[in-house]
């Protein structure tokens, strides 16, 4: 049982940590909580069903739908970016300059805009993801972890491997971190800040593109409403491990996703979103700066 | 043709004149000193030609191209660097990194390529870091280079915001107050230095209040008070200026010179 619902925690925990991502790289270099990330994801969950529809209608046929899956996954991420990137131009950067709370707003308008819109170009209804897992995996201790869960927890490991070395090892991540630091300066030596939002924007998207097919196949369902919790629950992951602190927002996604599985296991499955926003309170009360965050009156 | 060259560049902010139709030129391998009392708008000068903030009317050419209307980068990459009064490293990197941030506007690889690395940007790349290490020899911070930013004491922080000012390949530099808080030695030292950055062809302009210092390392000086310029010349000249000393001092004290 405990190490079922360890393995079960991971697995959610890891695709939180994903969209974390998103939410945390933008904190930190903006100071704009994203509310339409969550919407991002969905959207990449979508585009996973819509590019297998693609492939089916198009009669390509794949020796493994493994192959299938990666150009999913690709179309999700190239999809989820540009998205991100057309978002934060037409609804952010006009507002830069303006009071916080502007481009707040906005937000909020845009994810209700891509909500909707899914619903009325998708339908209200639940869609059936496609099965692209065959595999029967393997047990662990007396408990069964699913080639869709080694699937999740393997990708998303790796994309935050990439992510590290990106942010470290590149020339756009240490842009990104100057310009996270301290954006005026960042423009003074000579980097192109509007360039380096753009790219968080598209990176962040693009992992929760594929967090959203990720999803969509672990439970093989989706709708067009998915993008609300999930996104509140990576929000609540970001803010756990400190916002603004990548490292902080995969330690909060994996954390959040144990405390709601061991919670789901042995209290009650019924109050498994109360466990997350229970976390979330206590942790703005206690502490506002997250596990990893820096003590937020050092920033200012 | 000069290499800065300012016209008649007024600011405002509401009805205060932060700066009043100054007219400034700067030569190609000059060492220029923008000295006045506090508030004469020696920063707000600088902060003009970096593009922070748009001036309200007037002109600033360089190479008598026009810097006005540009964002910070697009200055930058026109070979403007600056440094702070109050020092802003990128403290939460490490001290080859900040160097090395200062010179990626003159990287050609983009996202796409920071992210595939082909093995042209890997080499370019490279070549940054070898440049960067070089820098901080240049400035006396050799060894020194992985150590975070917000570790060095204070007079290397200054030297290294100088090494990141360098690395964008400037031809001109703009020094806010360098020897700010330092002891006479490292004043020494930093003149030294700033000897050494005119050598390697990089005009340098700066504001600073320690007077032997600018008085011994200037081949001009231009004064500002309330916005103003009030004097402009060699050293010698400007000490003797009566206008000088009466920004600094008062007017009452010219009055009890003369009177």
């Amino acid at each position: 049982m405990l190490v079922q619902q360890l393995i079960n925690g991971l697995t959610l925990g890891s695709v939180y940590a994903l969209i974390a991502l998103g939410y945390t790289m933008v904190y930190g270099i903006i100071e704009l909580i994203n509310f339409a990330h969550g919407e991002i994801y969905m959207l990449g969950a979508y585009m996973g069903i819509i590019t297998f529809g693609l492939l089916t209608t198009l009669h390509l046929t794949f020796p493994t739908s493994g192959a299938a899956l990666l150009i999913m996954m690709v179309m999700a991420m190239l999809f989820c970016g540009a998205c991100g990137i057309t978002i934060e131009r037409l609804a952010y950067r006009p507002l830069r300059g303006a009071s916080r709370l502007a481009p707040l707003i906005s937000a909020l308008g845009v994810s209700i805009f891509l909500q909707n819109f899914v619903m009325l170009a998708q339908g209200p209804r639940d869609k059936g993801f496609p099965h692209l897992f065959a595999g029967e995996g393997i047990d662990l201790f007396g408990s069964r972890i699913s080639a869709i869960q080694m699937f999740i927890m393997a990708t998303s490991v790796l994309m935050m491997a990439a992510l590290q070395l990106l942010v470290h090892r590149t020339k756009i991540g240490k842009a990104m971190r100057a310009t996270a630091q301290d954006m005026q300066m960042a423009s003074l030596v000579g980097i192109d800040v509007d360039r380096v939002i753009s790219a968080t924007f598209l990176i962040g998207s693009a992992l929760a593109g594929v967090a959203g097919i990720m999803v969509g196949m672990y439970y093989g369902l989706i709708n067009f409403f998915i993008g609300y919790i999930a996104g509140i629950k990576a929000f609540t992951a970001a803010v756990l491990g400190g916002i603004g602190n990548i490292p902080g927002a995969m330690l909060g996604g994996l954390l959040l996703g144990l405390i709601e599985a061991l919670g789901a296991g042995y209290i009650s499955s019924e109050y498994k979103d109360v466990f997350a926003f229970a976390i979330l309170v206590l942790v703005l009360i206690f502490r506002p700066s997250g596990l990893l965050g820096k003590d937020i009156s050092r920033r200012v | 043709m000069p290499l800065l060259e300012i016209r008649k560049l007024s600011l405002s902010f509401g009805g205060l004149r932060a700066i009043d139709m100054i007219d400034l030129t700067v030569e190609a391998d000059e060492i220029v000193g923008l000295i006045g009392p506090n508030g004469a708008g020696k920063t707000t000068l600088f902060n003009c030609v970096t593009g922070i903030v748009p001036p309200t009317s007037g002109e600033i050419l360089y190479r008598g191209e026009s810097l006005t209307g540009l964002r910070p980068d697009q200055v930058a990459a026109k070979g403007v660097s600056r440094t702070f009064q109050n020092i802003r490293l990128f403290r939460e990197m490490t001290v080859l990194e900040n160097v090395m941030v200062g010179g990626h506007c003159r990287m050609r690889a983009g996202v796409a390529g920071a992210i595939f690395r082909p093995k042209a940007v890997i080499k370019e790349e490279e070549g940054l870091a070898a440049k960067a290490l070089e820098l901080l020899r240049f400035v006396g911070l050799e060894q020194k280079e992985d150590l975070w930013a917000r570790q060095l004491p204070y007079g290397d922080q200054r030297r290294l915001e100088i090494a990141r000012a360098m690395a964008g390949d400037p031809s001109l530099l703009l020094l806010d107050e360098p020897a700010c808080g330092m002891n006479p030695q490292e004043t020494n030292a930093l003149m030294e230095l700033i000897h050494l950055i005119r050598k390697r062809g990089i005009t340098v302009l700066l504001i600073e209040h320690q007077m032997k210092m600018v008085m011994g390392i200037s081949d001009r000086l231009v004064v500002l008070d309330h916005g103003i310029k009030i004097a402009e010349g060699t050293p010698e000249a400007v000490r003797a200026d009566p206008a000088v000393i009466g920004a600094y001092l008062g007017k009452e004290s010219i009055g009890a010179q003369t009177g």
